[in-house]
């Protein structure tokens, strides 16, 4: 599987569009983490917990959309983007979205 | 009695968060810039096309990403600001902070894979809240950042 953020893949004509293929995960943190993370906040710096968790939720969601494509018999996502909301105190949604196409 | 050693505790916790905070501050302001020099010769740009120039041999998504936090002393100044407007200064050094640190993590997820080259990268910023309900103030802030690494046949300068 191809990805890319860009409209096109260099050298390579996209002979079929499979349409917007997506894949979201909603994560919150355990109760330790969010201690660390309070004491952090006090004295200032990286949340590392906060950080790593972020990033291992968004390659799940990249993940899921990465299966829908499949699903749909694509070979590359192109225009890939993510996006990041915090639906509510302690959670946030990580969401990756992109166009399904088949490429030579 | 007990306010009184309420705020004797904040008034002790805003003067150890200056010290610390500032700490914080002028080490990752050392890093980024140490970093940002090592990683100049990788060049990430917001092109959404690849200049015609270039001869591609392989692409990839590349990501880099961090959540910092203010201090409890620059939480309180922000604070104060807001009752008299004007420019927040601690939270622009940590926004400029985040920025700068999530696009080395980029470019050095880029290199890592071995490309010589950022396209097309895009930046997110995301508010992040604790779950703990005691404070309304944030946990810090995400910032993504993303793009196309290259691979490219020639060196791209």
């Amino acid at each position: 599987m191809i990805l890319s953020t860009t409209e096109t893949i260099p050298g390579r004509t996209i002979k079929r569009f499979f349409g917007v293929v997506t894949g979201s995960t909603v994560r919150s943190k355990h109760i330790g983490r969010d201690l660390m993370a309070g004491i952090k906040n006090i004295f200032g710096g990286e949340l590392k917990g906060y950080t790593e968790l972020l990033q291992e939720s968004r390659e799940d969601a990249l993940a899921r959309m990465v299966q829908e494509a499949e699903s749909l018999g694509a070979n590359a996502v192109v225009n890939l983007r993510f996006a990041t909301s915090s639906i509510t105190q302690g959670a946030a949604e990580l969401f990756a979205y992109g166009t399904a196409v088949q490429v030579d | 009695m007990d306010a009184l050693i309420q705020i004797g505790f904040a008034l002790a916790l805003l003067a150890v968060t200056y010290f610390t905070g500032r700490r914080v501050e002028r080490r990752h302001y050392a890093s980024i810039r140490a970093r940002e020099r090592e990683l100049a010769m990788l060049p990430a740009v917001t092109f959404r096309q690849i200049p015609s120039g270039w001869v591609v041999d392989g692409l990839g998504v590349v990501s880099g990403s961090v959540v910092v936090s203010v201090d409890y002393f620059k939480r309180f100044l922000a604070g104060l600001r807001t009752l008299v407007g004007g420019r927040v200064t601690s939270y622009e050094t940590l926004l400029d902070r985040a920025r700068r640190e999530a696009i080395l993590r980029c470019k050095e997820d880029a290199r890592q894979r071995g490309y010589q080259a950022v396209v097309n990268l895009r930046l997110e910023t995301t508010r992040v809240s604790r779950a703990s309900n005691n404070s309304r103030a944030t946990a810090g802030v995400e910032v993504l950042a993303f793009g196309t690494g290259l691979e490219l046949r020639r060196d791209p300068r």
